[in-house]
């Protein structure tokens, strides 16, 4: 018996192309680094130390919970390091270590670990943490107030916030093309328009993102603050400055778009994202808050099992 | 293996392969081994061999029946001795039986099939050709007793294979053109109808115009030549889901079933050659012809395959084949290719839940909620997923396992789920 060979067995089918977890994690943080890249020129040593510190206590988070559970060690598949490094990009180069240390903590352990882990989390669990953040430590994440001391040669305004306190006239200087490459201030790798695009564009046509919920949800910003700005010139934004400022373009891309909170059939998809753009608006123009995307997109991640239930029939099914 | 493209978004398209025509077909002969192996799928349950016992001479071509009280039979495809006869069990708890016969050097026929062919009757020579080499439950097909299967009306000819890599049907179409005219004559006098349409791919439609048959063609993307996926998109015609194609009185058949039965009438001698594709570590492709029963190993020792500890042996193709721990198994009717896979090839499945990355909703034919089945299925669900997540829906292709960020086994889930919710049902019957 010794001698006999010990065949692999498995059931079919025995091709895989190769997709993995991990490498899409790898893929999503790769794309992130030419806006992340952006945000580490204009802040500096501080941004990048929030990002490094963001990204390993994530993985801590998620180490000490995978021993505390009993679970596997998942370090590994990338997750908790995206879930990093997509906090930091949302957070003012500013930020106090114990603010990122708690965000982390907020993101992997409420936000992802304790509903099972990696595919389980009903929200997206970067949102959750951040949510939980904004409410908590308003000045901390107040860019105007956390970026004060820095002059990098634009108006040194947070260009929603500067919208909603001071009224249309605040935002005259900033031009659509200026937004675009980054002459903005706000979190470390959500202000640089030009290179989230290209990242999101990247996973994208890698198929790692799903491109229905992106386009639906920044048509739905267009569509709606271009309702508003009809309506109302002098009091509402045009649609241009909606889509480039605070965090639309990283919500489209990197927010919105998380596997396990967003809907993967098409229609649910598409109103998925509409919805979220639709409500980021909303709340941008008629709520309290001066960004709606964190809170839109939590909303949505709600209706998310009640949207999916629209699916196609199933191959001779009510016949 | 095929991998998914760098730009992902557009999903990896799986081809069927496609012969060239007027290019050469290579068959490689299969030497004859000195022990032949048969397996009989024993669904009657019974224990003991009663009516064969080793030390028996067969011959050729004999009809072995194995129990009383039962019409089933296995067609003995060597001369010689049965040297031993034991249980085996297989995919999903089959049960088969296995007799290994040691091969005298001459094959000696047996007459039975000959005299029942001489006699005309077809009703005899029916008897014979329960299982030929491409279909192994041909009984159901060809069976004339309107009691026991719902009745044919139409029938479909496979000149393409279901799986990927594999060659089998398209090669008859291309070397066994008289064998096959033959064989649907037959086959149309056997059943008593002339609604037969030959499936073949776009490349080798003009091939077949002398046929007289109505010939369709399906795009070689897989699982395009799926029964179901065919009666689709060929006929427009949906199959309820968990009935399969027979229920709408349409008979699938593969070619090579067609040229058998061809060749079966001409020669009066029952076909014993099947034709395989052996799908090397390598993913390179040879054709062989080799004898029903032969062991896999004796196969892969003429093709100078050598197989080590932590390969994977696969019968049948790489979506849809089953994978076996012995190079001992034979080759049965109905083994369309021996894949062989070295152990880094291997991508293995995970324990990951579903990450709900959609890939499976995108790549599923049957447009399954695949992430929606697989959690349930998980949580032993088994009434929830046959009622609500399309379970039955499934044409069982296994791209939602081949595109799974997770590597989740998602086909092994499937497969169990409808398992265990027949084995449901039963119970409740028997207790009602």
């Amino acid at each position: 018996m010794h001698s006999q060979k010990l065949f692999i067995g498995s059931h079919a089918p025995y091709f895989h192309n190769g997709n993995s977890v991990a490498s899409k994690s790898y893929n999503i943080m790769f794309a992130a680094l030419p806006a992340v890249g952006m945000g580490i020129y204009q802040y500096g040593i501080p941004a990048l130390a929030v990002i490094t510190f963001s990204i390993s206590c994530a993985m801590l988070w998620e180490l000490i919970m995978n021993i505390a559970m009993k679970r596997p060690i998942s370090i590994g598949d990338g997750d908790a390091a995206a879930i990093g490094l997509i906090l930091a990009m949302l957070l003012p180069a500013t930020t106090p270590w114990w603010i990122v240390l708690t965000g982390t903590f907020l993101a992997i352990v409420i936000g992802k670990q304790i509903f099972g882990g990696l595919g389980c989390n009903p929200f997206n669990p970067v949102l959750v943490a951040f949510a939980i953040l904004m409410l908590s430590w308003k000045n901390y994440l107040d860019f105007d107030a956390a970026l004060l001391n820095y002059d990098l040669g634009f108006k040194m305004l947070y260009p929603l916030g500067a919208l909603k306190h001071f009224g249309i006239d605040a935002i005259g200087d900033f031009t659509s093309q200026g937004l675009l490459m980054g002459q903005q201030i706000g979190g470390i790798g959500a202000s640089c328009g030009l290179g989230l695009i290209i990242g999101g564009l990247y996973l994208i046509l890698r198929g790692y993102i799903r491109w229905e919920i992106v386009f639906s949800f920044l048509i739905g910003i267009f569509v709606t603050a271009l309702l508003y700005n009809i309506s109302d010139p002098d009091k509402y934004a045009a649609p241009m400055f909606h889509l480039l400022t605070g965090y639309t373009l990283i919500g489209a891309f990197f927010l919105a778009t998380e596997d396990s909170s967003s809907p993967v059939n098409l229609v649910p998809m598409l109103l998925y994202g509409a919805g979220a753009g639709i409500f980021t608006v909303l709340i941008r123009n008629i709520g309290a808050f001066v960004d709606g995307v964190v809170l839109a997109v939590l909303i949505f991640n709600v209706a998310n099992p009640l949207l999916d239930k629209i699916r196609p029939k199933a191959l001779g099914k009510g016949i | 293996m095929i991998k998914r493209p760098f730009f992902g978004l557009i999903q990896a398209r799986l081809k069927y392969p496609a012969l060239i025509p007027d290019q050469p077909v290579a068959i490689k002969d299969i030497d004859l081994s000195s022990k032949i192996v048969l397996l009989y799928e024993n669904k009657t349950g019974q224990q003991n061999v009663s009516r064969l016992k080793a030390g028996d001479k067969v011959k050729t071509g004999q009809r072995l029946e194995l129990f009383e009280n039962t019409s089933d039979y296995i067609i003995s495809t060597a001369t010689g001795e049965v040297k031993e006869i034991s249980k085996h069990t297989g995919y999903f708890g089959r049960n088969y039986i296995s007799i290994t016969i040691a091969r005298n050097p001459e094959d000696q026929w047996d007459e039975n099939f000959k005299t029942a062919g001489q006699a005309g009757n077809y009703e005899d020579v029916i008897k014979f050709l329960g299982a030929l080499p491409g279909e192994a439950g041909l009984s159901t097909l060809l069976s004339l007793n309107p009691a026991e299967h719902p009745p044919i009306n139409k029938i479909v000819i496979k000149g393409i294979d279901n799986d990927l890599l594999v060659a089998n049907n398209q090669t008859i179409l291309r070397t066994q053109l008289d064998d096959l005219k033959n064989g649907i004559d037959i086959l149309s006098e056997i059943m008593h109808t002339t609604d037969i349409i030959f499936v073949v791919p776009p490349a080798l439609k003009t091939q077949l115009s002398e046929l007289g048959v109505t010939v369709k063609t399906v795009k070689p993307k897989y699982p395009n030549h799926f029964p179901h996926m065919i009666m689709k998109n060929v006929l427009r015609e949906i199959v309820p889901a968990g009935k399969s194609p027979g229920d709408s009185k349409t008979g699938f058949i593969n070619a090579e079933a067609v040229a058998a039965l061809g060749m079966a009438f001409r020669d009066r001698e029952i076909p014993i050659y099947k034709i395989l594709t052996v799908i090397k570590k390598d993913s390179s492709v040879v054709m062989v012809r080799a004898r029903v029963g032969t062991p896999v190993k004796d196969i892969l020792d003429t093709l100078g395959i050598e197989l080590n500890h932590g390969d994977r042996l696969v019968l049948g193709g790489p979506m849809t084949g089953h994978a076996v721990y012995s190079e001992d198994l034979p080759v049965m009717y109905d083994t369309d290719a021996i894949m062989v896979q070295g152990k880094k090839q291997i991508i293995l499945s995970t324990d990951t839940q579903c990450i709900n990355c959609g890939e499976c909703i995108r790549a599923c034919p049957a447009k399954v909620p695949v992430n929606m089945l697989v959690r349930v299925l998980e949580n032993g669900l088994y009434d929830d997923a046959a009622d609500e997540y399309g379970l039955f829906s499934c044409i069982e292709c296994g791209l939602c396992a081949y595109v799974c960020s997770a590597r989740i086994p998602v086909l092994h889930f499937i497969m169990l789920g409808k398992h265990e919710y027949a084995l449901l049902k039963n119970a409740e019957e028997s207790n009602a």
